[in-house]
């Protein structure tokens, strides 16, 4: 079966939307009147249907989660906020900013002013959304002692002002043009003037609060005057927090839930036998990285670093750590499914001569001690000794020095000079490199520090022109690939998994859970 | 008799002082603190040292155990450092899950084990002995997460029989005998993991007192032999008994977080290891607490059963 048939088969079964069909045919270059003809074969109702009740299984909560906004750190908090609260700009599937509560924006004087009109809607508790409210909530996340996992990305702004009723403005210290996306970041979500009750929190979302049990389980009901038509069908969604992965693969085959992420990919087969589920992948930006510092001993040395990167055998690292189901680094941060991706730069693959030559260039010492435990991502242990394994047929002898996960954020990370972490991936290119390829960067963990990168970085960021900008954010790539600490065997795929009759679940780049959206986002149609 | 319960009971206010101390300053060991364990990978200098400053994490650790003591004795256990609310409402409804499942498992497995244990040692050496021991052995030796797993894969998935819910997923609001329906494989694996303990123990001592001359007297009797286990025997064999069943019991209580997990079952256990691994000390002290408090009852009550099951004990000369 070539994959329109594949298409054909999956819309006649029901396992798309209508949308889902129209979007991937379109990819495939089928003509709109030969896909319309098959979806009306398939008998598909072009309306979202209303109402019935959404059961969703989600990993990554605990009894200590808060739905304060300046606490997120995992799925089951936030997913369950998103539901309740909206963002300013939200991204859609194909990683573009698109409109939420601001409607609209414009930017002038290189990057650096922003102008946002706001979204008409009310809140929950019958209050009108105005502009006062957006500032105080961006402001949570900002200035002196913030805790926020959000503020980071909101240092570059100077202010923020309500220039009237319905308009913000922000100024930023310095031009940039993906501004947009960090203040699309998970943790920046709008609620009333002065709101601080975060146990019941209201918003202007498509759901209202019903009930949250951190770790256990959370409730929301349909908001009937929500201002977005296209969100919010289902009467209530119910969340459970299922951390044991088997799990929530079990609760999706016997029908306790309708919806699950992180479906365990070394027993994906069980869903797969189900003909009332279906699967919904996407690459993604997540990867795993072996972090080497590029401003201490041993990997100061250039030739060091590139021995390493022909020294690990990226394919098996794949299979070892995703099954598969990811796809190949390239010590680049950015992921192929990003627009900016460098395809051009040259795959690094397992090569002991070539380790072996670099090896011999290395001037300094080569006694090197990978700090790995499993804090870092899933099976990372495992995966540095497969690493220190092909590396030694590659002639490089190194240590795995086994930390303990307890405090490994603390203690290890960013002191190590060589060690495990990960990266859940960033909407925007810019944003990865600022978060931890910038020289000042607070999460550097490469030590990247080239003056010509932070420039052309900048500089890319200032730039609102496309054919312009492209070639800088390749570039970026470029050096990151050829000089960086980074070494990046895979990226992820998010796979999830529905029961059939739940539809309008497009796969999406950025996050699992249609970017933590899908109970809004989904409506159950039983036939 | 009084007078001994009162002794139990200052030792064991004694022992929650030290039990409190030692949780406090063991998990104080621990790297890391409850700012870092929160933000993971998103910690920076600044807002690890903003929730420090907000939850008073910046003062001396004796300082802050004097503190949280000082609230203790009246009875005000503190707030939980992520959710700023008091900790005893958080964990209130938990200590019901968790006293429920036992108890429920607690109701099925005592007289179950107390029976095929008497029957096993009125028939040993028996087809039956042997099976219930051989059984009693297998459940005993297999992992609790891994005698859940095959409970819900015969008992909870399309491929098999759909019976029971895989999740037992319960609020304050669900009706007593849905309960009963719903939690029904997370209490049969806590069933077969503490059965085969009171099982083996109830004949084993039944077995040693049937060695007694004076049950060779009572069978010289002619007394039929269910009455010369059940009435002559057994009385005698109590109180080792009664220990293991206390001990299993406080398991039922302690020590039932991987079946917590599987079964997605909101008990304590479950709430204690996300407090330990996100340093929520007032969190972590108050179950702890309530962990050693129940293990110092159930051993009190046990001290107190076996001597009463004991004439010599009861009348000590």
């Amino acid at each position: 079966m070539n994959r329109w048939e594949e298409l054909q088969q999956a819309a006649l079964n029901g396992r798309l939307s209508r949308r889902q069909f129209l979007t991937h045919a379109a990819a495939l270059g089928v003509t709109t009147s030969l896909a319309t003809g098959v979806l009306a074969k398939a008998g598909y109702a072009e309306e979202a249907k209303k109402g019935g009740v959404l059961n969703i299984g989600i990993a990554g909560g605990s009894t200590t989660d808060s739905l304060d906004p300046t606490t997120y750190t995992d799925s089951m908090a936030f997913n369950t906020a998103f539901t309740m609260l909206n963002q300013l700009i939200e991204t859609d599937p194909n990683n573009k900013q698109i409109p939420s509560l601001f409607k609209s924006w414009e930017a002038s004087e290189g990057a650096t002013k922003w102008v946002f009109k706001v979204q008409e809607a009310t809140f929950h508790n019958g209050k009108s959304l105005d502009s006062d409210d957006i500032v105080y909530s961006i402001n949570l996340h900002r200035g002196e002692g913030s805790k926020s996992g959000g503020a980071e990305g909101l240092k570059a702004i100077k202010e923020v002002k309500a220039t009237d009723k319905m308009e913000v403005t922000i100024t930023l210290n310095e031009g940039d043009a993906d501004f947009l996306y960090p203040l699309s970041d998970y943790h920046i979500l709008v609620v009333p003037k002065d709101f601080k009750d975060w146990s019941k929190p209201i918003g202007t979302g498509a759901y209202t609060f019903g009930s949250w049990d951190p770790g256990v389980s959370a409730n929301v009901k349909r908001y009937a005057d929500h201002w977005n038509p296209n969100r919010g069908h289902v009467d209530e969604v119910n969340f459970t927090c299922i951390n044991d992965t088997a799990q929530r693969m079990n609760a999706i085959v016997a029908g306790q839930v309708d919806i699950i992420h992180r479906v365990d990919t070394a027993t994906i087969d069980l869903i797969k036998a189900v003909p009332t589920l279906a699967l919904v992948m996407a690459h993604g930006g997540y990867h795993a990285i072996y972090a080497a510092r590029c401003d201490m001993d041993p990997f100061k040395d250039p030739e060091l670093r590139k021995a390493v990167k022909y020294g690990i055998d990226r394919e098996q690292l794949l299979k070892a750590l995703f099954n598969g189901y990811g796809a190949i680094g390239n010590d680049s941060p950015i992921p192929p499914s990003d627009p900016y991706f460098n395809k051009d730069l040259e795959q690094t693959k397992y090569d002991p001569d070539k380790a072996k030559f670099h090896l011999k260039k290395a001037t300094g010492s080569t006694k090197i001690v990978l700090s790995a435990s499993d804090a870092a991502f899933n099976g990372a242990v495992d995966a540095a000794l497969l690493f220190q394994a092909n590396a030694k047929a590659a002639g490089l002898d190194f240590e795995v020095k086994k930390e303990p996960a307890d405090g490994f954020w603390d203690n290890v990370w960013l002191k190590a000079p060589f060690c495990e972490s990960y990266w859940g991936g960033r909407p925007a290119a810019t944003q990865m490199f600022t978060t931890a390829y910038k020289s000042t960067a607070t999460w550097n963990e490469t030590g990247f520090k080239v003056e010509k990168f932070d420039k052309l970085l900048a500089e890319a960021k200032k730039t609102v022109e496309e054919e312009k900008r492209a070639p800088m954010i390749k570039e970026l790539q470029k050096m990151v690939h050829e000089d960086g600490g980074a070494i990046i065997p895979a990226f992820k795929d998010w796979v999830d998994a529905t029961a059939t009759k739940v539809k309008g679940y497009l796969p999406h780049s950025m996050f699992d859970l249609c970017n933590g959206r899908a109970a809004e986002k989904v409506w159950i149609d039983e036939a | 008799m009084l007078k001994l319960i009162g002794q139990r009971l200052v030792l064991g206010l004694i022992t929650l002082f030290f039990a409190s101390a030692l949780i406090f300053f063991t998990t104080a060991l621990l790297p890391g603190d409850f700012a870092t364990a929160m933000l993971g990978q998103q910690a920076t200098a600044e807002n690890t040292a903003a929730i420090r400053a907000e939850l008073g994490l910046d003062r001396p650790l004796v300082v802050r155990y004097a503190d949280w003591l000082s609230g203790a004795v009246k009875g005000d256990f503190g707030n939980s450092l992520a959710s700023k609310r008091p900790v005893m409402d958080e964990i209130k409804p938990r200590i019901a899950n968790t006293f429920f499942l036992a108890i429920y498992a607690a109701i099925v497995a005592v007289p179950l084990s107390l029976f095929l244990g008497i029957m096993a040692a009125i028939r040993q050496g028996s087809v039956f002995d042997r099976g219930v021991n051989v059984g009693a052995l297998l459940t005993i030796s297999v992992p609790e997460f891994f005698l859940g797993y095959l409970l819900v894969l015969y008992l909870a998935t399309p491929a098999h029989w759909r019976i029971f819910p895989g999740l037992a997923v319960v609020n304050a609001s669900t009706p007593f005998f849905t309960k009963l329906y719903v939690t029904f494989l997370p209490m049969m694996t806590l069933v077969l993991v503490i059965v085969a303990h009171m099982m083996r123990m109830t004949r084993a001592s039944v077995l040693q007192v049937m060695a007694s001359p004076y049950i060779e007297m009572a069978y010289l009797k002619g007394l039929p032999k269910w009455r010369v286990v059940v009435q002559h025997a057994l009385p005698n064999a109590l109180a080792p008994i009664v220990n293991v069943v206390a001990l299993n019991l406080a398991y039922l209580i302690v020590g039932v977080v991987v079946v917590e997990k599987v079964f997605v079952y909101p008990g304590m256990g479950q709430m204690l290891v996300d407090a330990v691994s996100k340093r929520n000390i007032p969190t972590v002290l108050a179950c702890g607490l309530i962990f050693a408090v129940v293990f110092i009852t159930l051993n009190i009550i046990a001290d107190l059963l076996s001597i009463m099951s004991n004439p010599r004990l009861r009348h000590p000369r």
